[in-house]
């Protein structure tokens, strides 16, 4: 598995992202936002979490016009795996690559803290090793994390089978205790809480390790 | 020319921080409060000297970047 890291000025999970990616046997590229390719014979790409550009305008708007946001949209427009955490995950929907918005906690408190989730899908690369409605501990740490969508996009993400995770006990108000979506290809994932963070027995646990295993796995097979 | 662009959720969105400043309003004894939405002012200085043209532009920029039409709305003046 060749992963590439996406690095803009504010990320701070970039380099456990890395680390989390390497621990599962890949091949880790660091990319700078300023660049305008992406690395040849790349299988998946990690936004990272962190406060890409200050959270200036919107949390995630001006790294998704970065001149790498176009490089990561034509890429997963070309069916590449791409999974953004927490800072990532916004910048994946301000890209239009998932579908909502994040938007400030319901509480207004940034929450800091791990959180339980339920694997609510399994039928994706990212949580196949996983057992279906596994439950699992992931570090949250954001501000913005109140998943929304209108009506109607709930509906198809239900509908579809495209929320990955949901929280165990609600910690920012996100509609349906949704913590994490998949795109309609199911190649592209965001999620607020941290797996990598939770990848290295050093951090307090390990739930999150399968992800970026499974990940592997199926690239392994491509 | 100066553009002003008034960036606000839309309606039915929940704003949790409008809420906020409604509660930490009441608690200040200004009871008649029933709603308080928050939003952001962009204001632009623009090289453009037409006005239909610069509406057009900011426009684009407000569906590109100074929005996010997911969760808000915009309204655009030109002085």
């Amino acid at each position: 598995m060749k992963a590439a890291v996406i690095t803009f000025p504010g990320s701070n999970c970039d380099r456990d992202l890395a680390v989390a990616f390497e621990a599962a046997g890949a091949e880790v590229v660091r990319v700078w936002h300023k660049e305008t390719a992406l690395p040849e014979g790349l299988d998946v790409i990690g936004v990272p979490g962190g406060f890409s550009y200050g959270d200036y305008l919107r949390c995630g708007a001006i790294a998704s016009r970065s001149p790498i946001g176009q490089a990561v949209v034509d890429f997963a427009g070309r069916g590449g795996y791409v999974i953004g955490i927490c800072n990532g995950f916004q910048v994946l929907t301000e890209m239009g690559l998932l579908p909502g918005a994040l938007m400030r906690n319901a509480g207004l408190k940034f929450v800091c803290k791990p959180q339980a989730l339920r694997v609510a899908s399994t039928d994706c690369a990212f949580t196949a090793g996983y057992a279906a409605g596994a439950e699992v501990v992931y570090p949250i740490a954001h501000h913005d994390g109140n998943f929304t969508i209108d009506a109607e996009g709930l509906a198809a993400l239900e509908a579809e089978d495209r929320v990955a995770f949901r929280y165990i006990g609600n910690p920012n108000g996100s509609m349906n205790d949704i913590a994490g979506v998949l795109s309609a290809n199911r190649r592209v994932l965001g999620l607020m809480p941290h797996p990598e963070r939770a990848a290295d027995p050093a951090q307090g646990g390990t739930d999150g390790a399968a992800l970026f295993r499974a990940l592997a796995g199926v690239m392994a097979q491509v | 020319m100066k553009a002003r662009v008034h960036v606000m959720l839309k309606d039915g969105v929940l704003d949790p921080q409008g809420e906020a400043v409604r509660h930490a309003l009441g608690h200040l004894g200004f009871s008649g409060v029933e709603a308080v939405r928050q939003g952001k002012v962009i204001e632009l200085d623009l090289a453009a000297t037409d006005r239909a043209a610069a509406e057009t532009e900011v426009r684009a920029m407000c569906e590109k970047l100074l929005a996010n039409t997911v969760i808000e709305k915009y309204t655009i003046e030109i002085a």
